[in-house]
């Protein structure tokens, strides 16, 4: 891989949960999370849109919660549970697929990671609606419908599953 | 058909520019000019800086003409002794690493002798500010029909009006990004566009190139909107400058405030309206005069202008008709190609301006369209008789109905009167679009698409028609399918390289599916017929063709099955663009909206309540995906009408980020109710005409017709934001 900068020498040693396998790895102190994962880490799928937390195609889970990986100094890790889009399974995604959730792609991981954070913690989408939920994923092409319309079924499908 | 690459896409599997591992790769970046207008004195390079691994590039390096090949090539590839907006490229930079680049960039000051800029499109003009010709003038266009003059000394009522609109920045997710190397004589140009021969024709112009040792690739692309048809030329060039310096790979990839600080944006326009209706309300004359910023150089504003004066006038019958556009320089980032070209921005100013006709003459604006809009026979501001057979009084009943808007209106009026400070409102739009080039533009283009049957017997399309969200890759595919009943597995739709693929022109202009799909459709023929065993046998569809291609093959071993078409114009279609008389377009695609808003008095934010939208496309190919193009415009043209605003000093974007240039989140917007009325199109692929850009017409002016609804008061400009609203208000004292 070619890290963006050397620089910032690497010199934090930190251990981390990385989409479910511990990992070891070496970081710059001012180093962001999405370049880690990006340059360091082979993990591409999240994508940068700002830079600045705004867009949110940057967005994994960090223990458990969405963040914008452009924000999060990598020492700040440290110890915790990192999950990215590499680590959502296809199969989930056929909902989205046939609704159109997806157009460039480009906001599209970030979408995702955001979406099955919504859609494994239901009790989220009993006090807020799911437009509220998404409004930190920034998407230029599909004017949200395909994103709800695609979330929206991929909770329902899953709950019917559930139902006795 | 599900989207090809949808599952890539959803799971991030896809592979954009930024993403791809280049070995020994350089970072580039560019030295932009601090100023809006000036002679260059000189670059200064800090001293106390390391500049041992940095390459850099200047206009001495350019080997060709410093010229971004485009309409009038007065752009240059990096400012020589003048600059012209601030942000303008000057030098080039490359480093191993891409922290030291920006440092190295920081470290270079532009010494200019500052000029008298022009900052105000509108302003008149003094000497020193001229810049171009002797008025800075870069196109100006008349359409003329029947006679104004006489028409408006004699109409029953002469309504008049003034219109603005702002300039809108694309924000695709993928920012620009462009990589270059040489491989043996060969430049390679990698990258996010939608036009490859754009960017070729850009290359082989400055850097003095033969075509044969060129070639253009284009790399999953994360959104364009037009914002990628010509910048690209732009940054590949910069990218190849520094690659063919360095004899190493170089890749650029903008961050979002270079980005929305140095491409173009939407044309800021105004308009004016004096329009002459008769006692039954019908439109006698209408009299517009059309002004937009050009920016800094010429760039596609001239072709903006051209679409932007044809759709003027609206989708009515008026027999008589002066438009007069002027495109003008200005010393800010030149202005360029956004969904619509234009039209957007005209028809704002046409939609808002019908309702301000109607309550001016006291007629219900809905009425007042229904017998204004034009029907089968009539003519269009440049005398096109409409033929198409598309009932446009249907599609506004049809959006008005899915909108109950009857009922609607009669509730917001109720809402109203028992609410201290929320006020709700309903506006309608009806727009059309010319689908494909302008005038004579797609004979001119000459596009030409090829089809290869392979040795497996699979269709192989080969095009230079971009994907970059709109979904070129499975509507293709589903061209190829129906045309020659092949399933879907059995297509492959070639990367767009011009080493592999032929010009089959820009993906711009909503002709992707019309025009290209219709070569694809001819191209397919071709390659069935040559496979056949007689000629004269019937056409071989599916598996017999693909049995015929394989034993083709076996005939000609190791040779290219291949076949072509280029576009020929549909009959009867012709047009005069020196006076602008005749078919503008070979086909409109036509459409009509509603908007429910509802305006907080406290703060004059309005918000969308509800919004439908219907259109005649020509044929539906994929329903999944056309819905999603009118959802997705309408989402953008939402964000047009009341909250993207781009603000300006010295000619420069100062709010060049996400956090203060505003686009709708999903909470910002309802769901977009869709709805197609179909009439398939003899001459498009499948039937289909454009969608694209359609969507991007209507919504600002139903938009602003609802504010006035819900309100009282009279917007005329956009991005109707609170703080424009506000001292609007009639009532704004009460509250």
């Amino acid at each position: 891989m070619q890290p963006p900068s050397d620089t910032d020498k690497p010199g934090l040693r930190i251990a981390l949960t990385l989409n479910g396998k511990a990992v070891e790895i070496e970081v710059g102190p001012a180093e962001r999370l999405l370049d880690t994962l990006r340059y360091r880490l082979g993990l591409p799928g999240s994508k940068e849109g700002c830079g600045e937390g705004e867009c949110g195609a940057c967005t994994v889970l960090l223990d458990g919660l969405p963040v914008n990986s452009c924000l999060v100094p990598t020492f700040q890790t440290r110890n915790r549970d990192v999950r990215t889009i590499e680590a959502v399974s296809p199969e989930s995604l056929t909902t989205m697929l046939n609704t159109g959730a997806t157009q460039c792609g480009a906001c599209t991981p970030g979408v995702v990671v955001t979406a099955s954070w919504i859609h494994d913690n239901p009790e989220l989408a009993k006090r807020h609606s799911l437009r509220e939920l998404m409004a930190g994923n920034l998407c230029r092409c599909t004017g949200y419908d395909g994103i709800i319309d695609g979330l929206r079924a991929w909770i329902d499908v899953d709950a019917g599953s559930q139902t006795p | 058909m599900q989207r090809l690459e949808g599952l890539s896409k959803l799971t991030g599997a896809e592979r954009y520019l930024d993403d791809l591992v280049i070995d020994g790769c350089l970072w580039g970046m560019t030295v932009r000019s601090p100023v809006s207008r000036g002679r260059i004195r000189g670059l200064h390079f800090d001293a106390g800086f390391d500049w041992s691994g940095c390459v850099v590039v200047d206009h001495r390096d350019i080997p060709g003409p410093n010229e971004t090949y485009l309409i009038e090539n007065d752009q240059p590839v990096l400012a020589a002794e003048y600059v012209r907006h601030v942000h303008e490229a000057v030098a080039l930079i490359a480093h191993r690493d891409r922290n030291m680049v920006r440092r190295a960039v920081a470290a270079v000051r532009v010494d200019v002798d500052r000029e008298p800029a022009v900052l105000d499109y509108r302003a008149p003009l003094r000497p020193e500010q001229i810049q171009r010709g002797d008025d800075n003038l870069f196109k100006k266009l008349r359409i003329n029909k029947g006679d104004v003059d006489a028409a408006l000394a004699t109409a029953a009522h002469v309504v008049e009006g003034e219109y603005e609109t702002g300039a809108q920045e694309h924000v695709y997710i993928e920012n620009q990004a462009m990589a270059a190397w040489l491989e043996g004589d060969m430049l390679v140009v990698l990258g996010s566009m939608q036009c490859p021969y754009y960017v070729f024709n850009a290359l082989k112009h400055a850097l003095k190139r033969d075509a044969s040792n060129l070639k253009v690739v284009q790399a999953p692309t994360g959104g364009g909107f037009g914002g990628k048809e010509d910048y690209p030329s732009t940054i590949a060039l910069h990218a190849a400058l520094l690659a063919l310096k360095a004899k190493q790979p170089v890749k650029i990839v903008y961050d979002r405030d270079e980005d929305l600080a140095s491409t173009t944006k939407r044309h800021p326009a105004w308009v004016r309206h004096r329009t002459g209706v008769d006692r039954d309300g019908r439109l006698v004359a209408q009299d517009i005069e059309v002004l937009m910023d050009g920016g800094a150089y010429v760039t596609l504003s001239p072709v903006v202008l051209s679409r932007g004066i044809i759709h003027a006038a609206g989708p009515y019958s008026c027999p008589n008709v002066r438009t007069v556009g002027r495109a003008v320089l200005t010393n800010s980032v030149p202005y360029g190609a956004f969904r619509g070209f234009g039209a957007p921005q005209t028809q704002f100013a046409c939609e808002r301006h019908m309702d301000r006709v109607a309550l001016a003459i006291g007629m219900d604006p809905v009425e007042f369209r229904r017998i204004n809009l034009i029907r089968d026979g009539q003519t269009t501001a440049t005398g096109q008789v409409i033929k198409d057979g598309t009932d446009r009084h249907a599609i506004l009943d049809r959006a008005l109905e899915n909108a109950k808007f009857t009922e609607r209106k009669h509730e917001h009026e109720e809402f109203n009167a028992g609410h201290p400070y929320l006020r709700r409102g309903i506006g309608i739009a009806t727009i059309f679009h010319g689908a494909g080039f302008t005038g004579n533009g797609e004979v001119y283009l000459n596009s030409r698409v090829e089809v290869a049957g392979l040795p497996d017997g699979r269709i192989e399309v080969l095009a230079a028609s971009t994907e970059m969200g709109q979904g070129t890759n499975t509507v293709f595919t589903k061209i190829v399918a129906d045309a020659v009943g092949y399933e879907a597995g059995d297509i492959v739709i070639a990367t767009p390289d011009t080493s592999r693929v032929p010009n089959s022109g820009p993906t711009v202009a909503s002709r992707t599916v019309m025009v290209v799909g219709r070569l694809i459709e001819r191209a397919c023929e071709a390659l069935a017929q040559r496979v056949q065993s007689a000629p004269g046998a019937p056409r071989l569809r599916g598996s017999a063709l693909k049995r015929a291609i394989i034993d083709w093959h076996a005939r000609h071993p190791s040779q290219e099955l291949r076949d072509g078409a280029t576009y020929v114009p549909p009959p009867g279609v012709s047009f005069d663009d020196k006076n602008y008389i005749g078919d503008a377009y070979a086909t409109f695609a036509w459409g009509a909206c509603v908007a429910s808003v509802e305006v907080d008095l406290r703060t004059c934010a309005t918000r969308v309540l509800e919004f439908t939208s219907a259109q005649e496309i020509g044929r539906v190919l994929n329903p999944t995906l056309a819905k999603g193009q009118v959802q997705g415009g309408v989402v953008q043209a939402i964000g047009w009408a009341l909250m993207e605003e781009c603000k300006f000093k010295d000619g420069a974007m100062v709010n060049n980020q996400l956090t203060n240039y505003i686009i709708p989140t999903a909470d910002d917007v309802p769901s977009i109710d869709v709805l197609f009325v179909e009439n398939p199109y003899p001459n498009g692929g499948g039937g289909a005409k454009g969608v694209g850009e359609l969507p991007m017409d209507g919504p600002s002016p139903a938009i602003l017709n609802a504010i006035a609804h819900a309100t009282g008061a009279d917007p005329c400009a956009i991005p109707m934001t609170p703080e424009r609203l506000m001292p609007m208000m009639p009532d704004a004292t009460a509250v």
